[in-house]
């Protein structure tokens, strides 16, 4: 017992299964300690993308801090040059004879498209140029304006700002070398995989999404387990009549494919009645039969061993014998379809929920309610929302991967011929 | 008869006593039946391939009687000794247990069946659940025979006392699990059992075959005096028929199935009739000569 333990623990297979699993346990464990908002509460409107938010307002009442960062007013152009402005300096270069060939209007292009610019404009030129018809005045001043407004890096710039109206009003003024500490500015919030379409914090969403669809997979995964052993043993040792009637019911759940009578079930239950543990406890409902075949036919090839002759011999009773001497032959069997199962029901909710299927939309996310939602909310077509969905297929693939990982690392365990 | 003088290894203190063959005479037909069975047959059909395992087998064994069942290997002698046990049906046939139709249909009429017959199977490696240490096997059969409330000292001694017997010391065993023992070890605990068990009907499926051959004669001998002193009736099932004769009262001999020949061990070993007992006999080197236990198996 005790070498089999170590044994599984030195299983690389399933160590990483194992680390993975537990890691993401833990993550739904801990997280709600850090992050204590509800998972289900609307913080904007729509799809916003991942990164820092903060309150501009807030941001003016923080205190100031004076900086001269260098590359300040050429990251301000990148952000802020109008495009109209960008294309004024590409028809100048055009009309200049200059090499276009990787200038462009977008973000990244600006410093070069500036370069370029100064590198080419001469005052005296622009003044000699004689520019198509009446516009050739407005043309030069345009020309000239923009030049200004690009060399003006040295000379600052000043916003006023006014609170209040009428006699009240106060106004104050920020300089573009006034810096906020963000930290300091009352509201500001970190969204590291932004927001869904209802404006909810997609990551403490999906931590939350994780942790339900866990305890979804293992009710289920309970279910068709301690379902299937029963009936597996039963049928499987008691034979006759009580395996013909167990294995006829089996056969109908074989040839009526779980997941119709799955979305069947589900459909007559009616969508506000289905919360968590319903959805759970139907998928497992509908998912014993393989477990009960395959313990089944172990226990048929058992009971006829000699240790189980034995103990018939010594008068032990169906109930001792089923417990002590065909059980635990069958454990190591049952733990790994334990763990199959538990994965197959997390992917059934998301099947499932992916469908309209899924449990209640209002009392807690998973897994597969949050795909369902990004697919309805257009973020995988019109918003390309990656966010809102892509982490979501990670941690579903990651769970079986894991679970389907630490599985492999038990058979090899267990069956040691599979060992290479 | 005598156990050969050369054996001079180990000295076994109760060797004068040995009673192998003292009833040699004694006529078993007049004790009551005790398992009979007639045309009793055992087909196995897996897949589309059919064995007869038993092949339509009538006997009769008789109270305290101890009857060989000799064959080579794959002639059935297993499925028939499971059939006797009642763990496994005939496919046709009926088994008669004192002189009545058995009858074992539920399992409460099974469990009271298995009371009185006991068995050690043939092979001692699957004979153990290997999740329970090896006292759990001994310590059932105290339980069995009522002992369920001794005191634990008491029940060690008696577990010792059994496990001398057949040469294992209790005391080195104790508290390991099968897979700690060797087969040899594992087939002696088996015996062991019978000694704390003393059942009416005791079914050996070539008990001995991982003993060596001195401590076979000796545990054999323990056996022979237990038979002895319970008037057990003992089922030996063996491949081996110089053994059969030197322990039987009767034999069976039984070739793909079915039994070719039966009667008083001297019958049929000095007498046979049927080709294939002629055969098994000559395969015997040294038959007619004295007995040499250590050669024997
Ligand atoms: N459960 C089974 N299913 C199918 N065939 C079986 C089964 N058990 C035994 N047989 C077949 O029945 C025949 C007799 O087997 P059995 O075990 O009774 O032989 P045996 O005389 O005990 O041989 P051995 O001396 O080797 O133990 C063999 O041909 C065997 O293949
Ligand atoms: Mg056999």
């Amino acid at each position: 017992m005790k070498s089999t333990l170590r044994n599984i623990f030195h299983s690389p297979r399933f160590m990483v299964g194992f680390i993975i699993f537990m890691v993401m346990v833990l993550t739904v464990l801990i997280y709600p300690y850090f992050i204590t908002r509800d998972p289900l509460v609307s913080l904007g409107k729509g799809f916003l993308e991942p990164g820092t938010y903060f309150s501009i307002y807030d941001a003016n009442n923080a205190s100031t801090y004076r900086m001269e960062l260098p590359e300040a007013t050429m990251n301000r152009l990148e952000t802020s040059l109008p495009l109209a402005d960008r294309q004024l300096i590409l028809d100048f270069l055009k009309a200049k004879g200059a090499d276009l060939s990787d200038l462009d209007t977008s973000n990244d292009k600006v410093g070069e498209l500036i370069e370029a610019w100064t590198a080419n404009y001469d005052e005296a030129d622009v003044k000699a140029s004689k520019y198509e018809g009446f516009t050739t005045q407005a043309k030069r001043r345009a020309l000239a304006r923009l030049n200004t407004k690009l060399s003006s890096s040295a000379s600052s710039d000043v916003m006023t700002i006014t609170r209040g109206d009428g006699e009240e009003a106060t106004t104050s003024s920020i300089s573009d070398t006034d810096y906020a500490r963000v930290d300091q500015v009352a509201n500001a919030i970190t969204l590291p995989l932004g927001t869904d379409n209802f404006g909810r914090d997609t990551l403490t969403e999906l931590v939350k999404a994780t942790g339900v669809s866990l305890i979804i997979g293992l009710i289920a995964g309970s279910i068709a387990t301690l379902l299937g052993l029963l009936v597996g043993l039963l049928a499987g040792y008691i034979g006759g009549i009580v395996d013909d009637i167990l294995m006829f019911i089996a056969n109908i759940f074989t040839v009526i494919p779980g997941f119709v009578l799955l979305i069947l079930i589900y459909y007559s239950v009616g969508q506000e009645s289905r919360g968590v543990v319903t959805c759970a406890v139907v998928i497992g409902l509908t998912s014993w039969v393989w477990t009960a075949r395959s313990v089944r036919s172990q226990v048929i090839s058992l009971r006829n061993r000699d240790h189980v002759n034995l103990s018939k011999l010594s008068g032990h009773s169906l109930f001792r014998i089923v417990t002590t001497d065909i059980l635990p032959y069958i454990a190591s069997y049952v733990v790994m379809a334990f763990i199959l199962q538990v994965s197959s029901g997390i992917l059934a909710e998301a099947q499932l929920s992916l469908l309209g299927l899924g449990p209640k939309t209002t009392d807690v996310p998973t897994l597969g309610l949050m795909m369902n939602w990004a697919k309805l909310f257009g973020a995988y077509t019109s918003s390309n929302a990656w966010w809102a969905y892509f982490p979501v297929i990670l941690v579903i693939a990651l769970t079986s991967f894991s679970l389907n990982l630490m599985n492999t690392g038990l058979d090899q365990v267990f069956n040691p011929t599979l060992r290479d | 008869m005598k156990i050969d003088e050369k054996t001079n290894q180990a000295p076994v203190d109760n060797r004068e006593s040995v009673t192998f063959g003292t009833d040699r005479n004694k006529d078993f037909s007049k004790e009551p039946l005790c398992l009979s069975g007639k045309d009793v047959t055992r087909i196995f059909q897996t897949g589309k391939t059919t064995t007869t395992a038993v092949d339509h087998v009538n006997f009769e064994f008789h109270k305290g009687e101890l009857i060989s069942i000799v064959g080579e290997s794959g002639s059935g002698k297993t499925t028939l000794s499971k059939m006797l046990l009642g763990l496994l049906e005939p496919s046709s046939g009926e088994i008669f247990y004192r002189g009545e139709p058995r009858d074992i249909s539920t399992g409460a009429k099974k469990r009271q069946y298995w009371k009185g017959i006991q068995a050690i199977f043939q092979d001692p490696f699957s004979s153990y659940n290997v999740f329970h240490k090896i006292d759990n096997v001994l310590l059932d059969c105290i339980n069995m025979r009522g002992g369920r409330n001794l005191s634990k000292d008491e029940k060690f001694a008696m577990m010792t006392e059994a496990c001398s017997f057949v040469n294992l010391k209790f005391a080195e065993l104790t508290n390991k699990y099968p897979f700690e023992l060797s087969g040899g070890q594992m087939q002696r605990l088996m015996i062991a059992r019978i000694f704390l068990l003393k059942p009416e009907i005791l079914l050996a499926d070539e008990p001995t075959s991982m003993i060596d051959a001195c401590s076979r004669a000796t545990i054999l001998d323990m056996l022979l005096n237990l038979r002895n002193e319970t008037g057990m009736t003992v089922i030996f099932i063996t491949h081996d028929i110089g053994l059969a004769y030197y322990i039987s009262d009767s034999i069976y001999i039984m070739e793909h199935g079915k039994f070719v020949e039966s009667g008083k061990a001297e019958e049929v070993i000095l007498n046979p009739k049927a080709p294939y007992t002629k055969r098994l006999i000559s395969d015997v080197p040294k038959i007619h000569e004295p007995w040499d236990l250590s050669t024997v198996g």
